[in-house]
């Protein structure tokens, strides 16, 4: 158990914290997603890799976490999250830090489309895989990939970035 | 793995396919697919640039959360310590006997048994480094990633190798370029490597980061300090 905490523990955590948008609540709840691993580690049939089988159970747990709060804390919450000290995108322009209004844009998604782009391009998940974590056909899992993108293209748009595409 | 026009109401089967394709995680078959239609269409190789782009800012932002303190992993093994032990039920499975038997011990048997397998290791890691040393005291071995407390000087880069890249491909990569891994791999599985044996001008570092990024080893790359 140590050992697959070391090796997994801070992929999940940031996986938890995008949704989350909560460090203490994203701590919380990786000492029970690792728990429930514990205890369901018979369970295991080591079909797919175990990152995957970690992350489907933080996504499930957070998003439990998230049915039972109420809108306003989580207002709060986002509000807090949005908040940071770091350029906004129009003042990383500015800078013509095309990077940073970037990173900034890919903030501003929708959970569903940064859960997708986050398992793609950071966690390294094939379509299958995410298929698996989310819980969706993996036709459907290219399609919401492809409007993330779209989304994210239309986001730069509003923020004066045109990339010519979408 | 079999996307048709149909599934897609927008973008083509390839263009759905050049997130994965970036983050090399497509099947051999597809990976080739999408190479042999970037290759006879700029258009799609310039939206492929865009991927790369994308890949490369959300592996910053990730970077950028921080890890967890050491508070969620005391909570984790205070909480697996006030667990019952579990009794081992019979199974024929030698794989499914094998994970009972470790489930029905006590984290505490558990943990002391980890403790003692590390310190076994560690016991033979160092009678393996002591005869290495004795046979051949004059030339050092170290890992490419063995911390070390002298300072490096150079210019250094952040590079994550694509998970396609073979060990060969990722040697011939740094032989051919006169790189070297200096630590790693992070949580990330990011490298720190040098690029350059003494310091140059950003600018200068910028260049030789965008032409490593050109190489297939390379999922991620960026100029760090």
């Amino acid at each position: 158990m140590q050992v697959l905490f070391a090796r997994h523990h801070v992929r999940v955590y940031r996986f938890v914290l995008r949704l989350m948008r909560n460090e203490a609540t994203a701590e919380d709840l990786i000492s029970e997603v690792f728990l429930d691993v514990w205890r369901q580690a018979g369970k295991f049939e080591g079909r797919s890799a175990a990152s995957t089988w970690l992350l489907a159970i933080a996504r499930f747990k957070a998003l439990s976490v998230l049915r039972r709060k109420p809108e306003a804390e989580l207002d709060d919450e986002t509000a807090a999250a949005i908040e940071d000290p770091s350029d906004d995108p129009e003042t990383a322009l500015e800078k013509k830090d095309k990077g940073a209004v970037l990173r900034k844009c890919l903030t501003g998604l929708s959970a569903e489309h940064r859960e997708i782009i986050d398992l793609v391009y950071y966690h390294e998940k094939s379509v299958e895989e995410v298929a698996e974590i989310v819980g969706i056909p993996e036709a459907t899992v290219k399609t919401r990939m492809f409007y993330a993108r779209k989304k994210l293209a239309e986001i730069l748009k509003e923020h004066g970035v045109e990339r010519g595409w979408p | 793995m079999n996307a048709t026009g149909k599934e897609a109401p927008e973008g083509g089967d390839i263009e759905q396919l050049l997130p994965w394709h970036a983050a090399g995680t497509l099947s051999r078959r597809d990976a080739q697919r999408v190479e042999d239609a970037l290759a006879k269409d700029a258009e799609l190789a310039r939206r492929y640039d865009m991927v790369r782009e994308e890949l490369g800012e959300t592996i910053r932002l990730n970077e950028t959360l921080g890890a967890p303190s050491a508070r969620a992993m005391e909570k984790l093994f205070a909480k697996i310590d006030a667990e019952p032990a579990r009794k081992p039920a019979i199974s024929l499975n030698l794989g499914t006997r094998i994970a009972e038997f470790f489930a029905s011990l006590s984290p505490r048997t558990l943990a002391w048994s980890a403790s003692a397998a590390v310190l076994a290791i560690l016991l033979q890691a160092a009678i393996l480094a002591d005869v290495a040393l004795k046979d051949n005291k004059s030339a050092g071995y170290q890992t490419a990633s063995a911390p070390s407390s002298a300072p490096v000087e150079g210019a250094f880069a952040l590079i994550r190798f694509s998970p396609q890249a073979s060990a060969a491909d990722i040697t011939k990569f740094l032989e051919t370029n006169k790189a070297s891994i200096v630590s790693g791999p992070t949580a990330g599985g990011m490298y720190r490597v040098r690029v350059a044996v003494t310091g140059i001008p950003k600018a200068d570092l910028a260049a030789i980061v965008k032409k490593l990024q050109e190489d297939k080893v390379v999922g991620f790359i960026a100029t760090t300090e």
